[in-house]
């Protein structure tokens, strides 16, 4: 029964649906079926299997976002089950996100934001247009091990050394590990301000961040 | 005709249909539906005030605006059709009328391959002064675009720097897209009065323009509409470009995402039409197709290419000039991906009388200036010049009389026909027609020319010096803008 249950929950990840994947959430929770193994046996199993596919060029950007999306729809139902068992899903890290100050581009970053999640890190994403202050604190209040920020323009960019400088300044580094990312984001930039890690995209984004937080 | 050392595009002679007259009826009637249904986001108070005034229905909170079809088609009429970009030097001015293709440089890339050493770097307001002075001596480009971000300079009067720049090392017309505040708008609008002679000759005159990106899908960036409104109410022409992407931008459906890109551009032209009648604006894209594995911007490719002969039809519809992304390639060093798309993106954009074509220069989606990519650009740009003329079909081009006089058999190198129509043939200069064993000796090709060009161009032209009383009111402006 619940075999056939975990094959259709994989499934549902495949395809990206995150009606189906919500509503067989439910039913394993109506089934009484450990949410912890839900998530294992079933939607992981889907996540895994469109993550191959990608990495062998069979799969597209947007079947791993409809996937990570789908996924996102199962944990909502049922992570509040497991906290009512007092248990929690073991994460990679916690990671806040945000655009710099000053830029509103946000698409990168919520797709990094996305392979984040659906790769088993915790992402709180702070939205487009954040000061230091607001990234540092809000990193410090969920005690985040990981920042991740992104810019588009070069009249921005320079706003997260100014993160990195703030963190320095408070000591607070490399407890809190910094990547940050967007389209004029070079290598050279990346040493000049002392970022710990950065991607040129947002499936090599996931691979930095296990990187930075020990769990490559 | 063109202007003094200038080659444009004029007087097609090849005709390319992308869309059906049908086809452009029901992009627009999509575009009208999007912007009065589902709205477009103008975060500038200035911007939502314009619009509430002219009857649209303003979410403040959520600043998206939408606006009834009347209102929007009533605006984009009192566009002027055609207007000139000038220059510092008058005889250089350039015609936006849909019967010329004026070539600019690309921007605003992060990084250079140094013209000595070919190593990549960050780049700097050096660069920027360089760039424009290759492409001063260039009869290929017509105007700049500020090719470089000058990121050696601060970043709140950065854009200002980079104007200085190009003016001081050239004569041709000027546009950015890297002044996108008030503070920087207004100063920027100072110095081009001050170059013109005054704003009422800035008018007439405009040797500014702006472009500002719009933020796909359906929306704009605050400082950009702010600035946009400030040069439009000095005449100072602006232009909105989208970019949307399919797949993450915009739809990945090549019609889709022309109607959303196309609901940005006409709701902020519109905007500015309200604001200011009869401001010369102009209509800008460079949209593409995401790539599937990564997301990137792939900048070139069949869609880019589809895209950009489509734009212009769309922008012919509304009777306003367009500015059309050309050129751009994923290529990382120039190659054959970049030659292929820098071809066929040029051609299909030329093909449909794009009035302004961006841009030469770049490798790695608009990141990185060559400077041999840049000639070889030019050099691409100057074959669809070429084809641009068609054949010529006459009594004289019959070669009737040369044709008896060589009879069967012979050849044509010793007719007066021949010598006389000799240069309308193309000469390349940096294609490869040598015996093989020349080659073999020296195993040398166009990128090698390209950038040899380029050194010697950088070495020996001396563009005509801007007046030095300019410069220094260029850096009073410049200062008071500069943080303390």
């Amino acid at each position: 029964m619940s075999e056939e249950l975990y094959k259709e929950m994989a499934q549902s990840i495949i395809d990206g649906d995150s009606d189906i994947s919500a509503e067989l959430a439910r039913k394993a929770v109506e089934l009484k079926i450990h949410p912890l193994e839900a998530i294992t046996n079933g939607f992981v199993v889907g996540v895994t299997y469109i993550g191959d596919q990608f990495g062998k060029g069979d799969a597209f950007l947007p079947e791993l976002v409809m996937a990570g999306e789908a996924m996102k729809a199962a944990i909502a139902v049922l992570e509040p089950e497991l906290l009512k068992l007092g248990e929690s899903r073991e994460m990679l890290g916690r990671v806040v996100l945000a655009t710099v100050e000053g830029d509103i581009h946000e698409i990168g970053k919520t797709l990094v934001g996305t392979m984040l999640s659906a790769s088993g890190f915790e992402v709180i994403d702070l939205g487009v247009d954040q000061p230091a202050d607001k990234i540092i604190g809000k990193a410090l209040e969920v005690n985040a091990n990981l920042i991740g920020m992104s810019a588009l323009l070069t009249t921005t960019m320079v706003r997260q050394r100014e993160v990195i400088e703030e963190l320095d300044k408070e000591g607070l580094r490399p407890r809190i590990k910094v990547m940050v990312g967007g389209a004029p984001i070079t290598k050279d930039w990346v040493d000049k301000i002392k970022a710990d890690g950065y991607s040129e995209d947002a499936i090599g984004a996931v691979k930095v961040a296990k990187e930075l937080v020990g769990k490559a | 005709m063109s202007s003094k050392n200038i080659k444009t595009i004029s007087n097609p002679k090849l005709k390319l249909e992308v869309l059906t007259q049908d086809d452009v009826r029901k992009i627009h009637e999509a575009t009208l539906q999007i912007i009065e249904k589902v709205g477009v986001r103008f975060p500038s108070k200035r911007a939502l005030e314009i619009w509430q005034a002219a009857g649209a229905d303003v979410d403040h909170e959520k600043k998206i605006v939408r606006v009834k079809p009347h209102i929007i088609e009533e605006a984009i009429k009192k566009a002027p059709p055609a207007y000139k970009l000038a220059a510092r030097d008058p005889q250089q001015d350039l015609q936006l009328d849909g019967n010329h293709v004026n070539l600019g440089t690309d921007g605003c890339g992060v990084e250079i391959l140094d013209i000595n050493t070919g190593v990549k770097r960050t780049s700097c307001l050096q660069d920027v002064r360089d760039i424009a002075r290759v492409a001063d001596a260039t009869e290929e480009v017509a105007f700049h675009w500020v090719s470089l971000s000058a990121q050696d300079t601060p970043v709140e009067a950065r854009g200002l720097h980079e104007l200085k720049a190009v003016w001081e090392n050239s004569t041709k017309h000027v546009q950015t897209e890297s002044v996108y505040n008030v503070e920087e708008a207004k100063a920027a609008i100072e110095m081009a009065a001050l170059l013109a002679g005054g704003r009422d000759k800035l008018r007439e005159r405009p040797v500014l323009s702006l472009m500002q990106c719009t933020a796909p899908p359906l929306g704009h960036d605050g400082g950009s509409l702010d600035a946009a409104l400030l040069a439009a109410e000095v005449g100072i022409p602006t232009g909105f470009m989208t970019m949307a992407a399919c797949a993450t931008t915009g739809p990945i459906t090549l019609a889709g995402d022309l109607a959303v890109g196309n609901a940005e551009v006409i709701a902020a032209t519109a905007l500015l039409q309200i604001a200011y009648p009869g401001a010369p604006v102009f209509y800008a894209a460079a949209q593409t197709a995401s790539d599937l594995r990564n997301g990137s911007y792939t900048g070139g490719g069949p869609e880019d290419f589809l895209f950009g002969a489509a734009t212009n039809i769309l922008a012919d519809f509304y009777n306003i000039p367009l500015s059309m992304g050309a050129f751009a390639t994923g290529a990382k060093e120039p190659n054959w991906q970049a030659g292929l798309e820098g071809a066929l993106s040029s051609f299909m954009a030329s093909v449909v009388m794009s009035d302004m074509l961006l841009g030469c220069g770049f490798l790695h989606g608009s990141r990185i200036w060559s400077f041999a990519e840049m000639m070889m650009d030019c050099e691409i740009f100057s074959i669809v010049h070429k084809m641009m003329e068609g054949i010529v079909v006459n009594d004289e081009t019959l070669a009737m009389e040369a044709i008896a006089a060589v009879g069967p058999g012979g050849h044509y190198l010793g007719q007066k026909h021949t010598r006389k129509h000799m240069r309308e043939l193309f000469m390349p200069q940096f294609m490869d027609r040598r015996p093989y064993s020349e080659w073999e000796t020296k195993k040398d090709d166009a990128r090698d020319w390209a950038l040899a060009k380029a050194r010697k161009t950088l070495k020996e032209h001396q563009p005509d010096p801007l007046d030095a009383q300019l410069s220094k009111e260029f850096d009073r402006i410049i200062k008071s803008v500069e943080k303390k």
